[in-house]
Order: structure tokens, then sequence, then C-alpha cells
């Protein structure tokens, strides 16, 4: 994307920071629970509130998840790995220091091709993964003089995911944040939740003039949502390049995302930056994998969404976009292939669970999970049409009875005596009283008023209830209308 | 009852067996002794309703035939082990009032074992020390006087409360901590044996920790063979402990007698320090003749990064410390001093609650990690430090225990080598290098100065071969014959 | 490398330790005596030496992914200078922090 500006055209920059929460019972170092919504510190042990004498172990499922994370970013695994201690103070950090990996993280490069609106894909360079520990929760607004801490979250396992800075528009950071929480969640290592944090991203933007080197960039935080990470690019990108046009300099700086009021502003913590004194935690030791091990990950892991997403373009003969958009959400694509199995026509399930089935969803405010018909009773549905039992058009209001009632397809079409009439006698019948009936329209249209014809069909499924099959109709009305 | 107190470990063991006396009693002799020493300030917690509490336990657990490896034994514990239910400092205002929810991996296997707890020992503040003159509650004695000379001597640190504890028979063994020395230093000054094993060969789980990579547990106790009663049941694999080495713990005490025919001990030249006082050069020398006399072989070897020890160890320790002690800060246990905002809370509870020697350590070793001098300071100590391990790796293709004095100096007074830190670091020369290549070391009386103060001789071994230790200073012990007793 | 008075007040803040003004110079000097000690560390030749990265050389033992821990918040709390219990939890309390 380019940016018009009074001097001249400005290219913009970014880099995403994905701090993602891995999916394990326990924490990264203690034997804490992660599970989510407990009483405050309720879900700590002492080796997570850094009492006296306390030490870290590892927990292997976090391992493995970061490097099942690392094979799905087609990622270098590398088989030693140190991890390193941040130190900062704050009192949602109690030991003073963060437990993270520095100069030799778990996951080297890799690489993440994003879907785009044209649909074209653009293939975005991942510069590494590692693990590190959650803080715990500052809560402000209790008290008015104090702040209070929940160690509860303190020690969950993150996977830090950065990319290159090869994002040139807010489009392409949301989506490459679209793939990114869909990968974590083909792959069971992050449940992606934005809103409850546990995928979290940190951009870092900066504005250049096309072919010149790297701009000062800022980084941009507290930001909850794919919408609000393109919004906040889009506000800072147009900011920086104001401020540059007017001959002033960027500087770098972090800035929070304000989402009521749509811009960015400084954080008013202290200006010295942050001197992290890394160095490797002496508590622990160099993280070797057995080359054998992470082979055996590497064969274990799910289909991924842009496998999945040619299987079904392959398989199935769906357009690349339906594709795209019934395997953005695993579910969504589990769901589609049990409606869509065994079938003639896999675009009729396909249009069917994208147009029907979602519509329906979103109307609900209903998740997949939830969904008040399921896969098998849609498969029901479409068989209905493909063996003419009943229209398209009727199917419809099938499946709007099957979304409030839950019941079958088949059993709502026989209750409500919804058959399609194919009887090529019986429609005639119907034709021939619209004909009829209506013998100046006839005249209309035997005239030239060709666009009556629909009028016609129109009369006729109303006749018959909507029941009649919409192809004899159209083919019988047309011969009768011809005279 | 004074009899009960002069008892070996060993010599209790197999009095408590014969039924010569219950534990009970056993635990009430040091109890009693321990009141009327009061002034050494060797503890800082006694705990004797405890002691007669677990006694009681053990004489239970005797007469059913139960015994532990230290069944009904009364020792004391460093207060920087965290002891469930009984108060722990570190010897530090800042962690006033702190009682541990949790008992560290090594004591919960004393007490496994039956152990009696007398009460938690004085000693240098967050074991950062010489001398136990940085203890928020004072300095603990050397129970040792100079001859002629009234003056108070200094136990060495940081375990001087544990060592002087032993050498009074207030306590019957002791556990303590070595990082740079401190328990094999302390150990020489008080006229106890004292060994710090293999880094990892126990648990730093639930230890007060000041430089992790360096820190081991050990104990200290009169004489050979009850250093290898109590490291018995002090070490092996901690799960909680990513450090801890899963290594069988072998029968130490057996190893005592295996005798030292064709021992090849190294002789470092680099530890033949300019200006070391004669008497303990000579002992040096007599230390080798004892050992020949046995048919060990004296081998001349070189350590060659041996000078630049105390210099890596005062980069990667205190560097340690600074990133170990940022959790003490007055918001989840100890003390706290108010402050208007969090970042003065920090600074004002930092600030009163840690010592002048841990407020130097900690700012030396922040900045030493921070921004633009971690290459030329902390890498640089930990690739010495390399070179330090590599040096005795190549020294044991040659030989199989490296013998060296344990100490520049005898005890010395109170008060002294307190103008300039750099003099009281100087105290550590012989014992660091043991604590930077990981290697175990053990320290056993040989002798006396000419003003009648305990001097020490330190062995250090192979990594994990604690048993040749025992088995060489058992022979040293024997030859030396060292049978003094300190006055006071 | 010289240890003033400004880098001794930097330090300090990194480390969150109060050192009052009249003290700064004092400390300078301690220090900067400490570390022209540890200087004689640069006539080591290192070059192509490896840091040491584990005394015990060996490499980490990783556990079960199982919930072994926690579920007292009371205990974890009761240690604290100053909480406030909320139901059957209870938080740590500290001076209002400005973000």
């Amino acid at each position: 994307m380019i940016i018009e500006g009074k001097t001249g055209p400005w290219e913009i920059v970014i880099g995403l920071e994905v701090h993602a929460q891995v999916v394990s019972r326990a924490k990264l170092f203690s034997g804490a629970s992660t599970a989510f919504g407990a009483e405050p510190n309720a879900q700590v042990s002492f080796v997570d509130a850094a009492f006296p004498g306390m030490l870290p172990v590892i927990n292997r499922a976090c391992v493995e998840q970061a490097v099942k994370t690392g094979l799905g970013l087609n990622a270098t695994i590398n088989e030693v790995s140190i991890f390193d201690r941040k130190n900062y103070f704050y009192p949602d950090l109690p030991a003073g220091y963060q437990i993270s990996q520095y100069k030799q993280p778990i996951v080297g490069e890799g690489h993440l091709d994003i879907d785009l609106a044209n649909g074209e894909t653009k293939r975005v360079g991942i510069e590494r993964l590692h693990l590190e520990q959650d803080a715990g929760k500052s809560i402000h607004d209790q008290h008015p003089q104090k702040t209070y801490i929940d160690l509860n979250r303190a020690g969950v396992a993150l996977m830090e995911i950065v990319s290159k800075p090869e994002m040139r528009s807010p489009e392409e950071a949301g989506a490459y944040m679209r793939k990114m929480r869909a990968l974590v969640r083909y792959l069971g290592t992050c449940d992606g939740n934005m809103e409850e944090g546990s995928l979290r991203c940190d951009a870092n933007v900066s504005v250049r003039r096309p072919g010149e080197g790297l701009g000062t960039r800022c980084e941009l935080k507290n930001i909850n949502s794919i919408r609000f990470v393109m919004q906040a690019i889009e506000y800072e990108a147009r900011r920086q390049v104001e401020l540059l046009e007017e001959g002033g300099a960027i500087r770098q700086e972090t800035r929070l995302f304000d989402s009521a009021k749509g811009v960015t502003r400084p954080m008013r913590s202290k200006e010295h930056a942050h001197d992290y004194r890394y160095f490797p935690d002496p508590d622990l030791l160099p993280l070797v994998l057995d080359r054998k091990w992470i082979e055996e990950v590497r064969a274990n892991l799910p289909e991924l969404p842009d496998a999945k997403k040619a299987r079904f373009v392959s398989d199935y003969k769906l357009t690349p976009y339906d594709a795209g958009v019934l395997v953005a959400e695993k579910e969504n694509a589990e769901f589609f292939e049990v409606v869509a199995r065994g079938r003639k026509d896999p675009k009729l399930a396909a249009n069917w669970v994208i147009v029907e089935l979602f519509g329906a969803l979103n109307r609900l405010g209903r998740d997949i999970a939830s969904s008040p018909v399921s896969a098998t009773q849609l498969a029901g549905l479409l068989d209905l049409i493909e063996n003419d039992t009943i229209s398209g058009r009727i199917a419809k209001d099938v499946f709007g009875f099957m979304v409030e009632t839950g019941k079958d397809a088949a059993a709502i079409v026989e209750e409500r005596g919804l058959r399609q009439v194919t009887d090529t006698g019986a429609i005639e019948g119907a034709i021939d009283n619209v004909i009829a009936e209506n013998a100046a329209k006839v005249a209309e249209y035997r005239g030239g008023k060709q666009a009556l014809f629909g009028w016609f069909v129109g009369q006729v499924m109303k006749s018959t209830g909507g029941k009649a099959n919409p192809a004899a109709v159209n083919e019988l009305l047309r011969k009768k209308l011809a005279g | 009852m004074s009899a009960l107190t002069d008892l070996t470990i060993a010599e209790a063991r197999a009095g408590l067996a014969a039924k010569r006396f219950s534990a009970r009693e056993l635990a009430a002799a040091h109890v009693e002794a321990m009141e009327r020493a009061k002034d050494l300030n060797a503890y800082i917690t006694p705990t004797p309703d405890k002691a007669m509490e677990m006694a009681a336990r053990s004489d239970a657990r005797i007469a059913a035939g139960q015994a532990g490896a230290l069944e009904g034994i009364p020792l004391a514990i460093k207060d920087l082990f965290c002891t469930e239910g009984t108060r722990t400092t570190a010897a530090s205002r800042i962690l006033d009032g702190f009682v541990p929810p949790y008992e560290s991996t090594v004591t919960s296997q004393l007490w496994r074992a039956g152990a009696v707890m007398l009460g938690k020992t004085n000693l240098d503040e967050f074991a950062m020390g010489s001398s136990n003159m940085t203890s928020a509650f004072g300095g603990a004695k050397n129970p040792w006087k100079r001859r002629g000379d009234a003056r108070d001597l200094v136990p060495g640190g940081s375990s001087g409360g544990s060592a002087a504890a032993v050498a009074a028979r207030i306590a019957m063994g002791a556990t303590a901590t070595d990082t740079g020395g401190s328990i094999r230093q302390p150990a020489a000054f008080c006229g106890v044996v004292g060994i710090k094993p293999t880094y990892g060969r126990c648990s730093r789980w639930g230890i007060v920790a000041f430089a992790s990579s360096l820190d081991q547990a050990g104990p200290i106790a009169r004489d050979v063979r009850d250093t290898a009663i109590m490291l018995g049941a002090m070490a092996g694999h901690d799960p909680k402990d990513s450090t801890s080495v899963p290594r069988a713990v072998p029968d130490y005490e057996a190893a005592l007698g295996r005798g030292v025919k064709g021992l090849r001990f190294g002789i470092p030249r680099e530890y033949r320090l300019d200006g070391m006082p004669a008497e303990i050069a000579r002992l040096w020398e007599q230390g080798i003749a004892w050992l020949r006399e046995a048919g060990a072989e004296p081998v001349e070897i070189s350590l060659p990064h041996t000078k630049y020890a105390l210099p890596t160890y005062y980069i990667v320790a205190p560097a340690e410390a600074s990133s170990n002690l940022a959790r003490y800060d007055g918001v989840r246990f100890g003390t706290r001093v108010a402050g208007g905002s969090i970042e003065e809370l920090y600074e004002n509870t930092r600030g009163a609650g840690f010592g002048a020697e841990v407020r130097r350590r900690i700012l030396i070793g922040t900045y030493v990690l921070s921004a633009g001098y971690y290459d030329a300071y902390y890498l640089k100590a930990q690739k010495v430090r390399a070179l330090i391990a590599r040096d005795f790796d190549e020294a044991y293709a040659k030989c199989d225990v490296v013998l060296t004095p344990t100490a520049p100096s005898a005890a010395f007074a109170m008060g002294e080598k307190m103008d300039d830190p750099v003099s009281m670091y100087l105290n550590d020369v012989f014992t660091v290098t043991v604590n930077l290549a990981g290697l175990p070391g053990i320290s056993l009386p040989a002798g006396l100065s000419s003003d009648g103060l305990p001097l020490g001789l330190q062995l250090i071994g192979r990594a994990f071969d604690e048993e040749t230790l025992f088995a060489a200073s058992h022979v040293l012990e024997r030859a030396a014959g060292f049978s003094a007793r300190p006055g006071a | 490398m010289s240890l003033d008075k400004a880098t001794v007040a930097r330090v300090a803040t990194l480390a969150r330790i109060k050192v009052p003004d009249a003290d700064l110079e004092r400390m300078a000097g301690e220090l900067q005596g400490i570390m022209s000690w540890i200087e004689q560390l640069s006539e080591v030749d290192t070059k192509d030496v490896a840091p040491m990265s584990s005394v015990v050389g060996h490499v980490l033992s990783q556990r079960p992914d199982a919930v072994t821990d926690g579920g007292r918040a009371d205990a974890v709390t009761s240690c604290a200078p100053e909480r406030v219990q909320i139901g059957d939890g209870a938080f740590f309390v500290v001076p209002k922090v400005i973000e």
C-alpha cells in the first residue's frame, strides 16, 4: 500500500510480534494449572510466586507445542536452545526477571503464506519463535490508591513469534493475523482468542520513500482484535507520514492503541530504556531436542490450512475463494467435509455451508460447535435436493424449520407436505389454470413483454404452494406460453 | 552429660543403638550446651522445643526398630535452608518475619533419616562473605582464640555459625552451603571437617539462592566419617531442581577405609603464593609427606588459570546474585518499607533491608550484566571459567586428587579486613577454583598455627568422586591426629 | 570504564536499591576498587573458548504436563506484608501503579 503524501509517495513497513499462550494443562516451569477463570492466586505455586529457594522445571508439553508451531511455520527447529533471564522490576513479575530465550531460541527462520483479498498469496518471513513465561495481572481499578496483583497467569507458557518486517499494508497485517490464528488453532497449540488475550499482537510500524532503507519504527501495543491491528497500523502510518512531511522526526517509542478514539499515543512510562541484562538462566540447562523426535512430531501434525485448501480445490473442485472461506476455521472445514462426503456436487455443499449455514449462525450469534443443524442433518437436506424430493427453493424453507426445531429435513418435509411436485400432469394443470385466469397478461407476453415470464413462474409456484419442480415449470410454461 | 556433646555422630549412633542413652538425653545435653554458649552467637534461631519433640519421635522409632541413618542425631541448620514453620532469615533484615511454608529438599531428607533440629545457625548475609561479619544479627564468634590473646576471632564464612557450633560442641553436625569456599574455609578456621560436594550432587530446592551455578549444600562435622554419614543422607537427585544430577548416591562411609595406595595426588604449582605464611607452606609439605607415607604418589601439576579464579568468581557470583535477589521486594514475603509509589517501595525496602556487602555485590552484578558490559565481563568470565575447568580436566589425566591448603591464613580477628572488600575476598583464593569447576572439595584440620589456631588442608576431587576424597582425607586425618579443642 | 557517581546512581536505579546521595561517592570508590581488581581478566586469551554453559554437563530434563501444584491461594499470599482476601482467593497489594 502506498500513502500519497503531500510531498510524494510513502511505503509502510510492518513487522508483527505475536504472543500466543500455549495450550497445556500446567505452566511452563511450574506444576500450577493454566485454566482460565479461577479465584485470584488460586493457580499459583511457590515457584510462580518466586519464593526463596524455588526453582524452574520445564514442561515437556510446552516444548512440543513450540516445536509443532515452528513446523507449521515451515521453520528450522533448533536442536539446542538456551533459556535466558530478562531482568526488570514490575509487580506482576514476581522474580524480578522473566525466563525467556534471547540469542538461541527453540525455533529459527520460517515463513507464513497469507491470503489476500484479491485471491493472491504472499509469503511473509518468520524471524524466530521462542518460549517464555507470561506475567501476572495488575488490577488498577479496585482501589483508588492501590494496585492488586493476581499471579494466576504468571508462568503460563507463551510462544513469541516474530515476523520479518515484510508486510506493506494494514490489509496484509490483518491477513497475517488471520492466518496465524488459523494455524495455531489447527495445530491445537493456542486457542487464538484475541479478546481474552491468549493471542496478542504488537505491531512495529515505520514508513519510508519507496526504494529507501528502513525508517524509524514505533511499537504499537494494546491491540486485541484483528480489526484493531489494521486500524492502529493505518492511523500510525499516516501519523508518521504527516510528521515527516512537516519536517519532523519519528521518535522511536512504544505507543498504545486507544481503540475508543482510534489513535495511538505514547506510553506514559519512564523515558529511560529498559536494560534487560539478559544472561543464560543458571537454574536451567541447555534444552536439547532429539532429531528423531522432531521428525515424529512432524509426521503427526494435522493437515494444515494451506494443504486442506489445496485438497478442497483439487478433490472437491471448489473455487480457491470458497475453499479459503471453509478452511479459515478447522471446525468449519470438518463440518463441510461431512456434508460434502460422497456427494456428486460438492459445490452445492460449499454453497449451503457458506451461505445458508454460516448466515444462520451469524444471525443467531452461534459458532459451529453449537450449530442447531448438524453436518449430518445438512447432508440429509442436500440429499433431498439431489434426489429431486424437494426443490432448492423449498429446501431453504426446510432449512429454516431445521434451524428452529432441530429436526431432520426428511421429517420436516413429510410433516409439512413439502414434497416437490414433479408430476408433469399436475404442473401442466396448474399452468393451464394460470394461463386461463390471466388472459390479458398472456396477451402482453405474447405481444413481446418477455419480462412477464418471471411473473408467470411466480404464479404457478404460488398455486402449487411452491412445491412444483422449478425446472419442469420453466420448460412447460415456456412451451405453453409460446402457444 | 557434657560427655554426650563430645560424641561424634558415629559414636552417638552406636550409643543410641546400644541404648546407652536416649535421643532425648542427647538433645537435652545439646540444648543446655547451646544455652551456655549463647555468647558465641552461633545460632540465629535456637529451636529447643522442636528438638525435644523430634528427639521423642526418634526414641519411639528406635524402640520400634525403625531407626533411620541419622536417627536422634542433633544437627544445626544454616539459616539459608528454608525450614517449614521455623523462621528463616538468610541473616538478612529483608526476610524479617518470613516463616517458610515449605521445607528444603536437603533438610527434608535429614528429617526423614531421623535427625533432630537444634536450630538455625548464623551466616554472612545471603551467604556473601568469608567472616560471618555481614550478618544482620551480628557476627558469630570462633570458639578458638589465639594463645594469650583475648580478642574474638571470626569463624570464617559464610557458614560461620555452622562451623562454630560444631567446633564448640553445641551441635553434632551442621548443614552449610558453599559458593566460593563457604563450607571449607570456616571448617578450616574452626578446626572441623567440611565438604562441598560436586555441583548437582545435593538439591538446591528450598535453599535461598545466592549464585545458582556455584551454590552447593554440604555437611560440617567433627571428623571425616561424620561428614560422610551426613553427606549420604543429604545427597541425591531432586526432580524439582533442574541442575540436580540423576546419579545414585554411593555408600560414602564405606569408602573411608579404602586407603590411598597407588593414588596420585597433584600439587598445583600456582597455589604456592608469594607471601604465603611459612607455617601454611609447612603444613602443605607435611600433608604431602603423610600421603606419601601411606602409599600415595605426589605429582607436580599446573592449573595455569588459578590466579584469575577470584576475579572470575567476583563477576559470575554477583551477576547471578543480582538477579536471584530481585525477588526480595517487599511484595510477597519479608519486610516492606512503605513508599508512595511502587518504585519507592522497592527502593526503600531493598535499600533498608539489604546490608552493605549485599548491596555492593548486587550493584557489581547489575553493572557487569548491563548494556555494553556483558561481553567484557560476564561473557569473558564464563570463558575463563571454562578454562579453569579445563585446567582441572587436564590435571586429572595425571592425578586422582589435588592437595592444597584450605585458606591463606588462620582465623583473623573480628573487625579485621572490613575496610577493603577485596582483602576479604582474598580469603577464598584456594577454594573458589573448585566451585567454578563444579568439583568436590573437602577441608580437614591438619595442624595448629604458631598461636594455636587450627589450619586446614584441602583435597579436591574429580566430579562425583567424593569417595576418593573421603578415603584420602581419612588417611590424612589419622596421620594428623588433630585432637586439639577450642578453649572457649 | 570508570564507576562515577552518575553510573552508580543509574545502576542503583536498575537494581531498585536506594543509595542516598551522600553515599554515592563512597560507593563509587568501593565499586571502582573492586572493578579495577577484576580488570586483570582482560589479560586472559579467550579467543575460540566457548563460555561455560552448563556446569554439570547435562541437558535439561522435561517434566510431564500434569497439574501438581497451586490451588492454595491462602498459603501463597499469607506471607505478604499486605494482601486483600476476596472469596476463596486473595490479591497481593502494592501502591497504585500508573501504566
